[in-house]
């Protein structure tokens, strides 16, 4: 059960995992130099299971997704690293292979439901174009299946708003079309990018429990990207909690939330509402994400850290305790996170 | 939908209307309405008859009506140089100038959009970079001038192409085409080119900077990410969002083509309409003025009301806050 | 090094400059970045002198009869006259100098383009000013007339206007007046609609400070802007205008020629190979169109931001 390549137990169990990403790193060349937007980010993934990849803006989420997409674009680059999907090097497939695999075993849906269709063609168009971008079916069986897929994620009517155009939909209703046309091929894996995170919390709760059901049904592994560890918490496995383009924590959800190892994992959690007792005051990590053109030399949390020394100008490696590893020079220890 | 389609042509006839008033004002109050429709040799007796037939002793209000009511009949006078309905001569020529222009919007949106394409999605390649510079210079050049100089190379120097005249036409629903014939194409060729540098430069930059514009789109990423295959992408995704400002500029230019003709028809002797105009300019044939005026007032009305109603059905936005 | 330090620097990076750049400063930098776009500002510095100073730099006015000798007449450049004197653009079909003939069109043209320019926008700005702030019917009227003009194509409306007044220097450009105002009555409109909504003229307004002087002092200066990129890609469509409706034969008088004109007269003769007489004309005016219309782009991306590709 532990995600991290360096451990030889995972060599071992990789024919059961279902997605093993190891050691991969993505660079981003720009007039403002070259940035490593994630550097060293290693996990894997059972089919079925439920991954939360958890950090702030610019912490490397989306381009890990999209990484495993592989749709990474100029001026960004994967420069090292294997992503092993059922046992094939995502890294090296050619854009034709990558291509018959994207929509089909691995899907993903995005942030914002309002721009995430395209506006001038109609929903029906969008989703038969994905049934038939891998599948050979005629168009009447696309229909009955885009149909069904609309029903599914609990849009009523689905036969008479399968011809309405994007904007004719809420945005709500539009992030469940999103998730239809990601369910119309019942991949293995579906990648969500802060899928709720423009929507109202009621919506969210809602998608978020059809999301849930859908991909228990199927067994459908899911990797959920937020910013947001509460949402994570009643979701998923396991937890990553991804600071300046890496990994630094990692384990099992309930593990990671009752006892944190890593300095800026215990920032996250005391800034979330519900964790706050005792009327403590909600307490914002203070100072910014580092950009990846100014990455802090060691440890990237560094100069926002108060535990920070001179140890932390060196990169934190990898610490595994059981199944849960972290990247700091000064965890904290078991006794100090049961105090807190 | 409909409601907005009425509104819309009662509009349009009211802008028709207004014409009317202005190229009534022009004709009757700035010029003089005597010389408009009498021919300037005509004898004083021939004179006072027309003066009584066309009743330009009536009240300004009065001949305005039946200015408009001669206008709705079509009947704008004779010409005084061919002696025949004026509308009848310029209509004869319209399907010259409507080749030409066809030709040339044809040529614009076959070169101009792959070109805009390629520019949009390599914008740094050099070849990009080229053309869009090249541009610069395809929309400053002055029509005329661009035609001279391609006699210059084209016939002149290189002896390929003839320099003037339709060449050999093709009777079709009973006009005369030179699309069908090698010789009328190679008549077409330099009136065409002419025309199209401008367009193909306009529309190549359009068609650059809407896909520049839709390719960061989340919805972009969001097909790819469905495994589309990149024509799909291209093709469907990027090109019909393109397409609306591309087909609004398509039906407005092949206006501003009719209008051009003006120039190329004369440099090239083209027989069409604006050849036509110019010549009865010249020579002061005003009946023709006046009803080229009205051809040229209900074709542009003709060709706004098109490009509206295209955009309207393109654009589903659009199209559903007007039901 | 903190982050707050390494945020710092990063934005230090991005504007070099402070803070405390003037928006005309700014917009000097930004023009100044484009090579294309100054060495089309310096050409156009060029050919302006020439054009204001022509008179006394040309070998031979080329108006004076006297002066012109039908012996020289459709000499080849660099050509000797029968005085001795080269003929570096060669002879038209009078025996007058190209390089003289170039030069005073060139007065014209530039001329013609810049005055019809300046009174369209004078013209213009106001008439969009007004309906800007009379609102209302006034406006919507306005701007009915405006969308009315500007869905016919400039050359027929000044086409016809010449049909019936005739040609001549004066009627080009009243012509040319009436096709543009419309142009810069829509943009300043809009430009004034904007500014209208902003607290310092309303400020302004409630001082009781007369209007006229909220225009002037307020208005005015935010419209400036904008309407300077209009007019610079105005006169040089005013000047292909101008060149075009002259080489049809409707534009200025032959005894003022203007680039087009000359070069219409050079036209019979270029089927026989004599293309000097059309070519060099047409050179000059192909250069100071690009050349204001580089200025032009560069202007308009300076001033609206958001267009810069
Ligand atoms: N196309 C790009 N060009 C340059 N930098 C990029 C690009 N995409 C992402 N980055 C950089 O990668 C970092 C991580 O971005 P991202 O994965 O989108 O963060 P998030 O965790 O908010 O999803 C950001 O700091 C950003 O600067
Ligand atoms: S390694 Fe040092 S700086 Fe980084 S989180 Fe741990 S204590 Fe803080
Ligand atoms: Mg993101």
């Amino acid at each position: 059960m532990n995600g991290f390549a360096s451990d030889p137990k995972t060599m071992h169990s990789s024919s059961r995992a279902l997605l093993d990403v190891r050691g991969l790193k993505v660079k981003f060349k720009t007039n403002r130099g070259e940035g490593t937007a994630i550097n060293d980010v290693s996990f894997t993934l059972r089919r079925g299971e439920v991954l939360g990849l958890v950090g702030e803006s610019g912490s490397g989420k989306s381009v890990t997704g999209m990484s495993l997409m592989g749709l990474i674009e100029n001026p960004g680059r994967i420069c090292g690293g294997q992503i092993l999907f059922d046992g094939i090097d995502l890294a090296k497939l050619s854009d034709l292979e990558m291509e018959r695999l994207r929509g089909k075993r691995i899907a993903m849906i995005f942030q914002d439901p309002m721009m995430t269709l395209n506006p001038v063609l109609r929903i029906s168009t969008q989703m038969i174009e994905t049934v038939r971008a891998h599948d050979d079916v005629t168009l009447v069986e696309a229909r009955r299946r885009a149909r069904d897929a609309l029903g599914q994620v609990g849009i009523p009517r689905p036969e008479e708003r399968l011809d309405a155009y994007p904007h004719e939909f809420s945005g709500g209703m539009r992030q469940r079309v999103a998730i239809a046309i990601a369910l119309l091929h019942k991949p293995d894996l579906i990648i969500a990018d802060e899928p709720t995170t423009a929507l109202d919390v009621t919506i969210q709760a809602q998608i978020l429990s059809e999301v849930q059901k859908l991909t228990s049904e199927y067994g459908t592994a899911l990797i959920w990207i937020t910013h947001d560890l509460s949402i994570v918490c009643g979701l998923a496995d396991n937890v990553a909690v991804m600071y300046g383009g890496q990994i630094v924590e990692y384990g099992p959800v309930a593990e990671v939330i009752r006892s944190p190892r890593h300095r800026y994992t215990d920032g996250l959690l005391n800034s979330v509402p519900s964790r706050n007792r005792r009327g403590d005051r909600l307490r914002q990590i203070s100072g910014f994400a580092p950009s990846i053109f100014s990455m802090p030399q060691g440890c990237a949390f560094r100069p926002r850290c108060s535990f920070a020394d001179d140890a932390c100008h060196q990169t934190p490696p990898l610490a595994t305790h059981g199944n849960h590893a972290h990247r700091c020079w000064h965890p904290i220890s078991s006794r100090e996170g049961l105090g807190s | 939908m409909t409601t907005w389609l009425a509104q819309r042509l009662v509009q349009s006839v009211f802008v028709v209307l207004v014409m009317t008033a202005i190229v009534f004002v022009g004709v009757n109050v700035i010029g003089d309405p005597v010389s408009i429709l009498i021919s300037p040799d005509a004898n004083q007796q021939e004179r006072a008859r027309i003066v009584a037939e066309f009743g330009l002793d009536q009240p300004l209000w009065s001949q305005y009506l039946s200015f408009l009511k001669g206008t709705l009949q079509g009947n704008f006078g004779n010409s005084f140089v061919y002696g025949m309905p004026a509308l009848q001569v310029i209509l004869s020529r319209m399907p010259a100038t409507m080749e030409l222009a066809i030709a040339a919007i044809l040529l614009s949106v076959l070169i101009g959009v792959p070109l805009g394409l390629y520019a949009g999605l390599r914008p740094h390649s050099f070849f990009a970079k080229f053309m869009m510079a090249g541009s610069i210079l395809g929309f400053s050049v002055p029509l005329f001038w661009l035609a001279l100089i391609l006699i210059m190379f084209f016939s002149v120097y290189l002896g390929w192409l003839p320099a003037s005249g339709r060449g050999q036409t093709v009777d079709f629903l009973g006009i005369g085409w030179s699309f069908f014939t090698w010789d009328g194409l190679s008549h077409l060729c330099l009136p065409v080119l002419t025309l199209s540098i401008f367009k193909i430069s306009l529309i190549m930059r359009m068609v650059r900077a809407g896909v520049r514009e839709v390719l960061p789109q989340e919805y972009i990423k969001f097909a790819r990410a469905k495994g589309l295959s990149r024509q799909r992408l291209l093709y469907v995704h990027v090109l019909k969002n393109i397409m609306i400002p591309v087909v609004t500029i398509i039906g407005l230019e092949f206006g501003s083509l009719i209008a051009f003709s003006v120039v190329t028809e004369s440099i090239f002797s083209w027989p069409g309409m604006g050849k036509l105009i110019i010549d009865s300019i010249n020579v002061l044939d005003r009946p023709m003025i006046v009803a080229y005026l009205m051809i040229i007032v209900f074709i542009f009305v003709t060709i706004n009301l098109i490009v509206d109603i295209l955009y309207t059905t393109l654009d589903p936005r659009v199209r559903l806050s007007r039901d | 090094m903190s982050a707050h330090a390494s945020s710092a620097s990063r934005s230090e990076q991005d504007e070099k400059l402070p803070i405390t750049e003037t928006p005309v400063r700014r917009m000097v930098r930004e023009f100044m970045a484009s090579p294309l776009a100054v060495s089309g500002l310096v050409v156009l510095s060029v050919l302006s002198l020439l054009a204001i100073f022509g008179p006394f730099i040309v070998p031979q006015n080329p108006y004076d009869l006297m002066q012109l000798d039908i012996m020289d007449s459709q000499l080849e450049p660099g050509a000797q006259s029968v005085a001795g004197m080269t003929y570096w653009l060669g002879t038209d079909d009078q025996g007058r100098d190209m390089l003289s003939g170039i030069i005073y069109g060139l007065r014209t043209s530039l001329g013609v383009g810049v005055i019809s320019a300046l009174v369209a926008a004078l013209i213009g700005t106001s008439i969009g000013i007004y309906a800007a702030y009379a609102g209302g019917r006034t406006e919507n009227l306005i701007m009915r007339v405006i969308d009315l003009q500007l869905s016919f194509p400039t050359i027929l409306v000044a086409l016809m206007i010449l049909a019936f007044m005739g040609r001549g220097v004066m009627n080009v450009i009243l012509a040319l007046i009436i096709v543009e105002w419309s142009t810069y009555a829509r943009t300043a409109r809009g430009v004034a609609l904007v500014e209208r909504r902003k607290e310092y003229i309303e400020a302004a307004e409630s001082l009781v400070i007369p209007r006229w002087r909220v225009l002037f002092k307020h208005l005015l200066p935010n419209c400036l802007p904008p309407l300077i990129v209009i007019a610079t890609v105005q006169v040089g469509r005013s000047i292909t205008l101008e060149a075009t409706l002259s080489f049809l034969g409707l534009g200025v008088p032959i005894t003022e020629p203007s680039l087009g004109l000359l070069i219409s007269n050079g036209y019979q003769y270029m089927l026989s190979g004599k293309y000097w007489i059309s070519l060099y004309p047409g050179i000059m005016l192909l250069v100071i169109i690009v050349a204001i219309n580089l200025v032009g782009d560069q202007l308009r991306d300076v001033v609206n931001p958001r267009r810069q590709a």
